[in-house]
């Protein structure tokens, strides 16, 4: 595959790392028991530890350490036993300890590696370095009044995992498939809601270009991205900036950038002698966190099964290809699906193909439509199962199908029942199709001339009048078989 | 008016021999005509006649119940403002009550006043204070004199009974010098015994609370009611408390006592070597083994602890920043401006020199060389005390390498100030149990201390070594 993009003077490669910051999915938050619900009234969630007032002191929140481990496991990486919490100290007005409670040196998860699956089938792993745990911290609200800044504390102390992948990154669209495919792993283990808009998973991005083969070039971060398209958008901006910067004679400054979501443009935001010196040492308010194997044990055998895991038997259970099985399980709600549905009829089994068919095509087009989630599609499992029984078994033919569906979508009956109600089983009597076709032959007599002269393609003329005839309830093979046997004879 | 210990207040309280009010009233009398060593930051008369009120309707047995007791206003309480002697907190209510002042109002006792100390725990005399400097009791007309630090109020407090004990907190030193200073007993227990939940934090990983009192008996009463396991303090340990009082015993017959080489320091005032051997004669008469220990990286003690307590400490004021709570400079066009102009103004010289030491010494490119080196020898030092324990029950020392100096000596000097602390940092940066009693004069009359170091957890060792020797010295 031609990951390069072209300059004025020569290709270039970019090299993307990218740091993501995903809310862990717990009830309360990292070093105190506030509720972490989103959306709640300003400072509604702060506790005297999460406003930093004297003489606090952070506690563990067990729950959370867990969620880490599972989601490490997941992330197939190294649980390390020993990690350590550090204070990143810096200033900031939704920063209320004046320092953030992170793990710098001994993170509580080490390497590990994820798979993206392309559509060509092919596949490529991105290593990851670490996920460690960290309080998120509050928000500075500034569009409130004119010329006061004012801050929320509901968010300070909430539980976030930071993973960090190492630069195996080439493309935007790998990017975009290592976060989706970590968010579908995070929310599998229902470690992370995995809701990009809520902020529940953003990232930072790290980006430099390179001439193939050339050592790493002088990398920039972007900050805070909150969307998979943001994150395309970002690093193509940002790699075309570095090039013509690098093309022109330039050299690219190491900078902390920001991305203009409404002008799709980045601007720095520091440079590396403005970058913060966070002065990290471990928290002496806690201490090491330990995790015996035991533990971790536990832990791993609590885990469900991962898209990856789930893929491989769907390909072989049911002989999908490698990216209609990952297609499948990129999100829980949709294996969940696709297993609900098949499952649905023990015929179904041998028709698994169809299924993703109606599943990823049909089905998912219409919600796309209608702007609605899959886990809350009108059209169940059963219903979707019985509607593919009623195409496998002859009794409606896939076009027609197509059509069920959509009223199925809007008035919620079943497929059995619109079928019946509007009379639209396939015509399979061979003598009722042969009738209509003898009808056709005689109308159109030129036609027929024509096609035993050689026109070939008149063919589809007398199927579309047939069809036509039978409102689209003949079976279309027998009604081919039989026009096609009913013209040569003429001959 | 009433004057006595802990001890024998609790049976004449419980004897019916002076009331609760009778006894609470001649300490706030006293408390008014000693007005002037600024012993409080906060005292309230109308507050001490509503606890006494509600404990005169209050029927139920309580081991202190009725017990003026001095609060470090350090300590964070509901019904008294908290400042840290510090401006940067100066109209500061807690609306929640530190762990260990929690646990002496369930015990009933009645809190008096907030003490004086030097700005957030930092110093030696009590004299970085934003409330001024405490007088300690026990200086002669026109000739003031410090009562040490940083719990100098607490201290002095004791020492001129306006009070029956008071709380302190000990980062390097700040209960047992000023108990030494005031000539009174002054106990720094175990870190992680009493939990530091709800104390302004100097020092995370060496604060620790502890007690003074008129005498070991009663410190050993009071150290029973605020330590225990708290589950919102990480660093709190799980330990059964004894009942340190009954359990005290002052045959010492058999025990040896660990006298470290290290501490005999050119230039320590013959005063103090004296009482040193003295306290050693002492115990070698009770039937006590005397064994010179070597503490050889004691002497790497003072730096080691002015890198680490710093480096702690700029982390923990960082919360003080004029967005939530506390001072707030006028001056404020942005928020770089708020923060540096609060702060500015806000802290005092000391807790700025702090902060800027802690700041240094964290700094990319320093770390490894200041902060990581002395988390070694930390290591080292309490490695040192693990190993000399093996050999001996308890260690005896000087508390202080002098007694109390005049006012305002050594203001100017920090090195000089922070020399103070020589012969209790390395139990601090330990995390071990320390006492000082009164033991002996100076050649002005005041009173010098004996400190007294035991093994982790092992309180009841050093009250035992502490009352035997109070003891045998009355």
């Amino acid at each position: 595959m031609n990951n390069l993009i072209k300059g004025e003077k020569h290709d270039w490669e970019m090299v993307i790392g990218l740091e993501i910051h995903a809310q862990v999915k717990s009830n309360s938050k990292l070093f105190s028991s506030s509720s972490t619900k989103f959306g709640s009234l300003p400072n509604s969630q702060v506790s005297l530890v999460d406003a930093a007032m004297p003489g606090m002191l952070p506690v563990i929140n067990k729950y959370c350490v867990e969620q880490a481990v599972k989601t490490g496991v997941g992330l197939n990486a190294k649980i390390n036993n020993y990690s350590v919490f550090d204070r990143k100290n810096y200033f900031y007005a939704d920063l209320p300890q004046g320092y953030q409670i992170s793990q710098y040196k001994y993170p509580i998860v080490g390497e590990g590696k994820v798979t993206i699956d392309f559509k060509d089938g092919t596949s490529k792993d991105i290593r990851i370095v670490r996920l460690h745990l960290e309080q998120d911290a509050g928000k500075s609200l500034h569009d409130q009044n004119p010329s006061k800044t004012y801050v929320d504390l509901n968010r300070s102390g909430v539980a976030l995992m930071e993973i960090v992948s190492e630069p195996d990154i080439r493309t935007p669209d790998e990017a975009g498939m290592y976060i989706s495919k970590i968010r579908s792993i995070l929310m599998y283990l229902d470690t992370c809601d995995g809701n990009m808009q809520e902020g529940s998973l953003r990232a930072d991005v790290n980006i430099s270009v390179r001439k193939p083969g050339d050592e790493y070039g002088t990398r920039c971060e972007i900050k805070n991205l909150n969307s998979i398209k943001f994150i395309k958008q970002a690093i193509n901006y940002e790699a075309k900036r570095q090039i013509e910067i690098l093309e022109s004679g330039g050299s690219i400054e190491q900078n902390t950038m920001l991305f203009n979501t409404s002008t799709g443009k980045t601007k720095p935001m520091r440079n590396k002698e403005e970058a913060h010196d966070y002065r990290y040492f471990p928290d002496p308010d806690l201490l090491p966190l330990e995790i015996s194997k035991e533990e971790i044990g536990k832990i791993k055998s609590s885990i469900p099964e991962l898209p990856d895991e789930l893929k491989n038997k769907f390909i072989e259970t049911y002989k999908l290809s490698n990216y209609d099985a990952s297609v499948l399980t990129a999100e829980k709600q949709t294996s969940d699906y696709f297993n609900e549905t098949i499952n649905s009829d023990s015929e179904l089994k041998n028709h698994a193909k169809i299924v993703v068919n109606w599943i990823t095509s049909e089905l998912f087009s219409l919600l796309n439509k209608n702007n609605q989630d899959l886990n809350k599609s009108p059209v169940s499992p059963e219903n979707l199962g019985q509607l593919i029984k009623l195409i496998s078994t002859n009794e409606i033919s896939g076009k027609i199908a197509k059509d069920v569906l959509e009223d199925m979508f809007s008035s919620g009956k079943t497929a059995r029942q619109i079928v019946d109600e509007k009379d639209l089983q396939q015509v399979t009597d061979q003598g009722e199709i042969a009738k209509v076709i003898d009808e056709v032959i005689a109308e159109n007599p030129k036609m027929v001339e024509q096609y035993l002269a050689g026109k070939d393609k008149l063919l589809g003329f007398f199927v579309g009048k047939a069809m036509k005839l039978t409102k689209g309830k003949a079976n279309p093979k027998m009604l081919n078989d039989i026009l096609k046997q009913k013209l040569n004879k003429k001959n | 008016m009433y004057k006595s210990s802990l001890k024998q207040t609790l049976k004449d309280l419980d004897t019916k021999k002076i009331s609760i009010r009778e006894l609470n009233q001649d300490y706030l009398n006293r408390i008014k005509e000693n007005e002037n060593l600024n012993v409080f930051i906060h005292f309230s008369e109308d507050n001490v006649l509503k606890q006494i009120d509600n404990l005169e309707n209050d029927n139920s047995a309580k081991k202190l119940k009725g017990i003026p007791i001095a609060i470090k206003d350090l300590f964070c309480t509901k019904s008294m403002p908290t400042t840290a002697a510090s401006k940067i907190l100066e109209n500061f209510n807690p609306t929640y009550e530190s762990f260990v002042t929690q646990k002496l109002l369930d015990e009933g006792s009645i809190f008096v006043g907030k003490t004086n100390l030097d700005e957030f725990a930092m110093g030696s005399a009590t004299n970085t204070s934003f409330f001024g400097n405490t007088i300690n009791p026990l200086s002669k007309e026109n000739e003031p004199l410090a009562p040490g630090g940083s719990s100098g109020g607490s201290a002095a407090a004791v020492a001129a009974d306006l009070c029956l004990g008071a709380t302190g907190t000990d980062t390097g030193g700040s209960i047992r010098q000023p108990a030494s200073f005031c000539g009174v007993v002054g106990i720094k227990p175990t870190y992680g015994l009493c939990s530091r939940w709800g104390i302004a934090a100097f020092a995370s990983s060496l604060d620790q609370a502890g007690i003074f009192s008129h005498n070991v008996e009663d410190a050993s009463i009071l150290l029973q009611s605020i330590a225990g396991f708290d589950q919102r303090d990480s660093t709190s340990a799980k330990v059964d408390i004894p009942n340190y009082f009954e359990n005290l015993d002052d045959d010492l017959n058999g025990k040896t006592v660990g006298i470290p080489k290290e501490y005999s320091i050119d230039g320590t005032p013959m005063e103090i070597s004296q009482i040193w051997e003295d306290a050693i004669k002492v115990l070698e008469k009770k039937g006590v083994k005397i064994k010179n220990i070597s503490l050889p990286h004691s002497k790497y003690a003072l730096p080691t602890y002015y890198i680490i307590a710093p480096a702690e400490a700029s982390s923990n004021l960082a919360r003080y920043d004029g967005v939530k709570y506390g001072f707030r400079s006028d001056e404020i066009d942005s928020l770089d401006e708020m923060y540096e102009n609060t702060r500015a103004q806000g802290f005092g010289r000391e807790v700025k020199r702090r902060i800027l030491i802690g700041t240094y010494v964290l700094s990319a490119g320093y770390y490894d060389a200041y902060y990581l080196k002395a988390q070694k020898v930390r290591k080292l030092i309490a490695n040192d005390f693990n190993k000399a324990f093996k050999e001996c029950d308890f260690i005896v020392t000087p508390t202080a390498p002098s007694a109390a100096f005049p006012l305002n000596e050594k203001q100017n000097d920090p090195i000089k100030m922070y020399l103070n602390d020589v012969f209790t940092v390395p139990a601090s940066l330990a995390g071990l149990p320390g006492i000082s009693i009164p033991f002996g004069k100076d050649k002005n009359n005041l009173p010098l201390g004996i400190q007294i170091l035991g093994k982790h957890f092992d309180e009841q060792q050093v009250f035992n070594a502490a009352v035997s020797l109070e003891r045998s010295y009355e």
